[in-house]
């Protein structure tokens, strides 16, 4: 009878302890996502200033400035809907619209001696990588999360508990990210 | 060593110094009551009969007639305020001492430092540090703060001049790691208690030496030698304590280059701020030597480098530049 007791009291506490580790770490995931979501607003903020400050000096790449239009207009909706894959891989086209836009700004020594256009692209660049960094850390702790329900003896009962493995924040198949770089060394 | 091991250990690393000083506190403390207080702990009624049968007189009663040992009470009390006081006020102390003013995001500058500063707050996870700048050419950068809640990052001018994106986003991933792995808590501790031993051996020496000078009481043979054995006590806690300091000091730079190159994943950036860094070999004028262990490279400049024999390695705070851009290397997969 006893021994019983002992048995049930560990296994309540053992399920106590494991339903509220997963809880921590689910809110520790939902709110690195959530810093994601703040650059991608940011950086969503941030593009029409840009196409605007550079659109006269860079006349002849109408089609790029208007790819990295669209890119932002379709990961803008993509947010709306919520969906983790379609938002990566809108996002993902949108930062390869913009790579393409600063490499071919390289071309424009005029945009670079222009205080507004550098101050606006350094805001970009350091969204870009806040952005990288932010994945990188929701990652890390999804990986963690993930790898703590699927342990023995935890992969019994998260499920039952009512959780779910987290979805990564990974770049689309093609996404220029993925490429390998080119290097192009004829002068 | 993941970060969590790496924090525990330099938690463990606080409570051995920590001991470590209390000991020193300690015996620098009870000598001063033995040698110089005259302090009697335990009943001296016996003692007092044999002295007197002994020397023919009776034994002159002590500085402290109590018998509570006021000298180690002391010596705990003042060494508790002090490192007490030094880590509260310590970090605002250290940024006013080298003249550091909050960055200005309206300059384009220091606007890229703030940038590089909240791209590391976000990589890392830790609460966004305060941004200072110090009005020095010289490039350096340090972190101080006693927990990572309330902690600071400040650079110089001239590091914010001479680097680009890649390589500022370096330091500031070093400094970064300095305040994850709590090194920062660390440092100030040992910095403060350092400080205490130095101030507390220093004063029993001199109150000794004038206490001795006056009056020859109490002295047997066995007492004689403890009093030799107090006073190289006096004289080498300082320089031991000092030692230990660099010690730590060392190993902790190592590894905040390896937690920066995890933060940033890119270690060639940090590679090569340091070997910019190391060639402006001037010294940082207004950061002074006491905040040296908490900086990305000696502020003493290629002065400490140069003499790379064992005491040099032994009494500088950093490793050589040489060997952390090797490591650094190594990490990006070049030899």
């Amino acid at each position: 009878m006893t021994i019983a007791l002992i048995v049930l009291g560990v296994l309540a506490a053992w399920l106590i302890f494991t339903f509220n580790g997963l809880i921590a770490l689910r809110n520790q995931v939902q709110n690195a996502f959530r810093q994601i979501d703040v650059q991608l607003k940011r950086r969503h903020d941030l593009i029409p200033n840009l196409v605007n400050s550079v659109k006269g000096e860079m006349k002849f790449e109408q089609d790029t400035l208007e790819k990295v239009i669209a890119a932002r207009g379709a990961a803008v909706s993509a947010s709306a809907g919520g969906k983790m894959s379609e938002i990566s891989k809108k996002e993902g086209e949108l930062s390869s619209a913009l790579g393409r836009l600063f490499a071919l700004s390289e071309n424009y020594p005029n945009l670079k001696s222009s205080d507004a256009v550098r101050t606006l692209m350094e805001e970009l660049s350091s969204t870009e990588n806040k952005i990288a960094f932010s994945r990188q850390f929701y990652n890390d702790l999804v990986t963690g999360f993930n790898t703590k329900q699927q342990v023995f003896p935890t992969n019994m009962i998260s499920a039952m508990l009512g959780f779910t493995a987290a979805e990564l924040f990974e770049l689309p198949e093609n996404s220029a990210e993925r490429e390998n770089p080119k290097v192009d060394l004829s002068v | 060593m993941n970060i969590y091991e790496q924090q525990s250990d330099n938690k463990r690393m606080t409570w051995l110094i920590v001991s470590a000083f209390v000991f020193f506190f300690l015996l620098i403390g009870f000598g001063f009551d033995v040698f110089v207080l005259g302090t009697r702990m335990g009943p001296s009624a016996q003692a007092d009969l044999e002295y007197a049968a002994y020397n023919g007189h009776s034994r002159p009663a002590p500085l402290n007639r109590t018998g509570f040992p006021i000298g180690t009470a002391v010596a705990l009390i003042a060494g508790a305020v002090m490192v007490f006081n030094s880590s509260s006020n310590g970090p605002r102390m250290v940024l006013q001492s080298s003249g550091a003013f909050p960055a200005d995001p309206n300059n384009p500058k220091h606007r890229q430092f703030l940038n590089v500063l909240e791209e590391m707050h976000i990589a890392s996870g830790l609460p966004m540090p305060k941004a200072f700048v110090i009005p020095d050419p010289d490039p350096n950068a340090f972190a101080t703060g006693f927990s990572p809640d309330n902690s600071y990052v400040a650079v110089t001018e001239g590091l914010l001049d001479s680097l680009n994106r890649e390589e500022l986003q370096g330091v500031v991933a070093h400094e970064m790691s300095h305040i994850r792995n709590l090194d920062i808590r660390l440092m100030t501790m040992v910095a403060a208690l350092a400080g205490a031993i130095l101030l507390i051996s220093d004063f029993a020496l001199r109150m000794g030496g004038m206490r001795r000078g006056s009056s020859r009481d109490g002295g047997g043979k066995g007492n004689a030698l403890g009093l030799i054995l107090w006073l190289v006590v006096l004289i080498l806690a300082p320089l031991i304590t000092n030692l230990m300091a660099m010690a730590i000091s060392r190993r902790r730079e190592y590894l905040a280059d390896a937690s920066a190159a995890e933060l940033t994943r890119n270690p060639m950036g940090l590679a090569s701020a340091l070997e910019k860094i190391r060639s402006a070999s001037s010294p940082t004028r207004s950061i002074r030597q006491g905040v040296a262990h908490m900086c990305i490279e000696d502020p003493r400049g290629a002065a400490a480098e140069d003499g790379s024999g064992f005491f040099a390695d032994l009494f500088s705070t950093h490793p050589p530049v040489a060997k952390r851009i090797e490591a650094l290397r190594a990490m990006a997969y070049i030899k």
